[in-house]
């Protein structure tokens, strides 16, 4: 027991102040270890794919390679990047205060999302169309199931600023409002991140086959 | 888009036809009358007593931290008690049919239960056991302890807190609805591949086990993400990361492990439903799919999940060592870097469960010696229990018989672990019930870890302790049991029964069986103690201290007896390590703060439940492929979570007057609490 430091007169048994923990610190926290979760989702998904992503499980339909734009997919990636632009936007007139700049900062995000959803869900589309489904072979299970995560993680996205114009507009910036506006930034900015994962895995090195 | 599945679908009702009740079933109908009564005596009592207002109140609504770890815990019990009645089911009919020829009882072709209903027992007690039982039991303790020990007011967030016991629950009922309403899965409680693929499994177990598990884990990942949240951001003050009690780190590590392992489990359950549901080919058996991914994916959460669960039973035996050797707990760092080094070694052994499925030597050979090392900082653990009870005035309480049982059953759990690491002994033993012996010893190593920590924490959240006498009949008989049915089953092990088989091929082994069900009988005679344990206990409610123990050594047992729902009038400032140790060194520990501060509380909210309920009934009708009652229940929670975040209550204050006057009342019982305090087996003492 050498750690025992004796007790003095003026030892502070109680912290009557320690209760005042910062709430929006807590949250953001809590939502980058969701977060942090979430990626690991990405991953195993990432990690399918790699072991998927070979002739053998293509089953004599097309592998990425033979259907993949590097350049369309360059489109996107600068689409999704100009959603995040407008959402970082958002966050700095929300350090001015200012209602107005955030819903407009997020009015930008969410149509620059949806120009992005309508790309990707269309060649989706027109890769069912054409008879290669997610049905077809392992890979294209695989391929599907990534882009629609993305897609799923978008679409939860733009659920979210939808709310929180309304709560931007009807509350103001309140505490609960802040925290959700800056975990959905750490949000969307992880959503980018895993498209340009996936740009960079599926569309580049997906091409170079 | 949804694929043709066998037998008849409608819109209205989806595969659910009155065929899906198994009314012939002699077996279930008895488990049915079973489970009714005991609802309706639950129910009844409830209704009877009036207490129906209070239930919801201050239970199924409440966000405390302590109440939630009681509802899992409970939860835990219940799903112990079910794995266990499966654990008796196959044991008794392995002992019945003796060799394929023996005689059927019931309709089946030997023993009394036919290969398929046996597949479905198993399947569910590995499932239950694991996933409802150690889960919901290890996770309750976290939620009670975790916030007292680093005296916070509740879990970062409590809302959340809820939502993630409640989800749990609801995996739970849809495991007990599929006794009743369809089948479980027959395909072993990791899912073997592609046999539970649509074409082999065409039937509705799949989908219970599939979302059963889902929906549970979803609910862990959020509790991982709360104990890491409470941890790192609601600390007293005072507290350094090395002065953070030892429970409350393997909490750490442990929920580390939860953060990271569950979510690979959630795509793996992902892709096998969208092969199941929608037809794509993941893990098929033909078209492109690779039914090794599933088996690579599953245990990389498998394997870290079985950490998961035992680390904390590690932080549990530390805390209780600790407290009845009247010592510091020895090689306090050691201990932290062990249980940080076994959470990330977890991680790279997943393959040693399958090392005869043709992975070639140099996998072999890494896996092998990467599952060797675990052996490392889990010897440092047992080293580390044995050097704090070395030269400390051991009591031998009922905690403290149960924490050095745990310490014998992880020897003989881990050495028979190392003989299974080395791919030889695997290759020979693999799939037999030597693994199934092995892994018992270990998760005995949970179970004694549990009982142990029900034992030494319960008097802090109820006020009374449970009683000794009791308490020690359940141990011996359950130790005994255990030893009976383990030890011979290592035996059978290695001469060649094999798991998950209908009968005894072998009947020369039927000795060793016959020992088995007598170590199952004695299980009974436990089970039998337990329940005279609680129930003699809260007739006399023999009033309990402060410091229930005499020598509780962290901050829970500064606080008053029972634990008032604010956990600490005034946060604790922290000075050492154990702090209660220290305060008792410096005669402190009567101290009461003089002044009050108010204190902000969140509110209850029945959120939680309906959206656990609402869960349920998605998932339900998911496995019954009614598609819009998935739909409607799915998009009712998620409005409900829009609306819920319009809700402008944040909680409420409690006054500082309202505080000091609980303050007095609740010192008045401890006063006269300590008075008639019941010294425990062989007085206490403090060694310092």
């Amino acid at each position: 027991m050498a750690s025992f430091t004796k007790a003095s007169a003026d030892t502070v048994l109680w912290n009557a102040g320690a209760d005042a923990h910062d709430n929006i610190s807590a949250r953001t926290y809590g939502f980058w270890l969701y977060l942090l979760s979430d990626a690991l989702i990405i991953a195993a998904i990432f990690a399918t794919y790699a072991v998927l992503n070979n002739p053998m499980n293509a089953a004599g339909g097309p592998l990425g390679s033979q259907f993949l734009s590097a350049s369309k997919g360059l489109l996107q990636t600068f689409i999704v990047l100009g959603s995040v632009l407008c959402y970082s936007l958002a966050t700095v007139a929300l350090k001015r205060g200012s209602k107005v700049g955030v819903s407009l900062g997020m009015i930008g995000a969410i149509l620059l999302a949806v120009v992005f959803l309508g790309i990707g869900l269309g060649d989706l589309a027109a890769l069912s169309a054409a008879g290669n489904g997610f049905a077809r072979s392992g890979y294209l299970s695989c391929f599907f199931t990534l882009i629609v995560t993305h897609a799923l993680h978008m679409g939860f996205g733009i659920l979210w600023m939808l709310v929180m114009l309304v709560q931007v507009g009807v509350f103001g910036f309140t505490e609960n409002v802040v925290a959700r506006l800056l975990n959905l930034r750490m949000f969307w900015q992880f959503q980018a991140s895993v498209w340009v994962v996936v740009y960079i895995y599926v569309y580049l090195f997906g091409g170079a086959h | 888009m949804q694929v043709a599945v066998e037998g008849p679908w409608s819109p209205l009702l989806g595969r659910l036809t009155l065929d899906a009740i198994p009314y012939t079933n002699p077996i279930l109908i008895f488990t049915f009358v079973i489970a009714a009564t005991a609802g309706l005596v639950a129910v009844g009592s409830v209704l009877y007593f009036r207490k129906v207002g209070y239930i919801w109140r201050e239970w199924l609504c409440s966000v405390d931290h302590k109440r939630i770890g009681v509802m899992y815990m409970i939860l835990g019990l219940v799903m112990l008690f079910r794995g266990f009645i499966d654990g008796v089911m196959m044991r008794t009919q392995q002992a019945i049919a003796i060799g394929p020829n023996s005689p059927g009882y019931l309709g089946a072709a030997h023993g009394y239960l036919p290969p398929y209903h046996f597949d479905q027992i198993y399947s569910a007690h590995g499932t239950l056991m694991l996933i409802f039982a150690a889960t919901p039991l290890l996770t309750g303790l976290g939620n009670i302890i975790v916030p007292l020990q680093i005296g916070a007011r509740d879990m970062a967030f409590p809302y959340l807190n809820a939502v993630s016991l409640w989800l749990t629950v609801s995996g739970a009922l849809l495991c007990m609805i599929s006794l009743f309403v369809g089948e479980f899965s027959n395909a072993t409680w990791v899912g073997l591949m592609p046999f539970s693929e649509l074409p082999s499994n065409p039937g509705v177990g799949v989908d219970y086990w599939m979302w059963a598990l889902q929906v549970s884990s979803i609910g862990t990942t959020f509790n991982a993400i709360n104990i890491i949240a409470t941890i790192v951001k609601m600390r007293a003050p005072g507290m350094g990361w090395f002065r953070v009690p030892v429970f409350t780190w393997v909490m750490m590590a442990t929920s580390i492990i939860g953060l990271t392992a569950f979510p690979v489990l959630t795509a793996a359950l992902c892709m096998l439903g969208l092969d199941r549901y929608v037809g794509t080919h993941f893990f098929t058996a033909g078209m492109g799919g690779n039914y090794m991914l599933y088996i690579n994916l599953f245990w990389t959460w498998g394997h870290p999940e079985v950490y998961f669960l035992v680390l904390p039973a590690f932080g549990l035996i530390s805390e209780i060592v600790a407290t009845f050797s009247s010592k510091s707990l020895f090689g306090y760092p050691t201990m932290i870097a062990a249980s940080m080094g076994i959470a990330g070694v977890g991680w790279v052994v997943w393959a040693h469960h399958f090392f005869t499925m043709g992975m070639g030597p140099d996998l072999i050979g890494f896996f092998s010696a990467a599952t060797m090392i675990v052996g490392i900082p889990t010897g440092v653990k047992a080293f580390n229990w044995l050097f704090t009870m070395f030269r400390g005035r051991i009591v031998f309480t009922t905690p403290m018989l149960w924490a050095i049982t745990a310490i014998l059953l992880l020897l003989l759990g881990g050495i028979t672990g190392m003989m299974l690491s080395a791919s030889v002994v695997d290759y020979t033993v693999h799939d037999s019930v030597f693994v199934v012996a092995h892994f018992h010893c270990m998760v005995l190593v949970i179970g004694a870890g549990i009982f142990a920590a029900v034992t030494y924490w319960w008097p802090k959240l109820f006020g009374f302790k449970l009683n000794e006498t009791l308490g020690q009949w359940f141990f011996w008989t359950f130790v005994a049991g255990s030893l009976l049915v383990f030890i011979p089953m290592f035996q059978a092990g290695l001469d060649g029964e094999t798991r998950r088989l209908d009968y005894l091929f072998d009947t020369s082994l039927r000795p060793l069986m016959l020992l088995e069900v007598a170590g199952i009988g004695v299980y009974f005679i436990s089970v039998f103690f337990f329940l005279a344990m609680v129930v003699v206990s809260l007739v006399k409610r023999e009033p309990a201290g402060q410091d229930a123990w005499g020598t509780g050594r962290s901050l829970e047992w500064l606080t008053h007896t029972p634990v008032p729902f604010y956990n600490f009038a005034v946060t604790p400032q922290v000075h050492a390590l154990d702090e209660m140790s220290w305060r008792k060194a410096n005669g402190l520990e009567k101290t009461q703060p003089s002044t009050y501060v108010p204190i902000h509380m969140p509110s209850s909210t029945s959120l939680p439940f309906i959206i656990g309920m609402l869960s349920f009934v998605c998932t339900f009708s998911l496995v019954w492929r009614i598609w819009w009652l998935a739909g409607a229940s799915l998009l009712a929670a998620i409005l409900l979570v829009i609306i819920r975040s319009f809700d402008k209550n944040e909680g409420y204050v409690l006054s500082a007057e309202n505080i000091a006057e609980m303050e007095r009342k609740l010192h008045t019982v401890s006063l006269v609490a300590e008075q008639s305090k019941v010294l425990p087996v062989g007085g206490h003492a403090e060694a310092h």
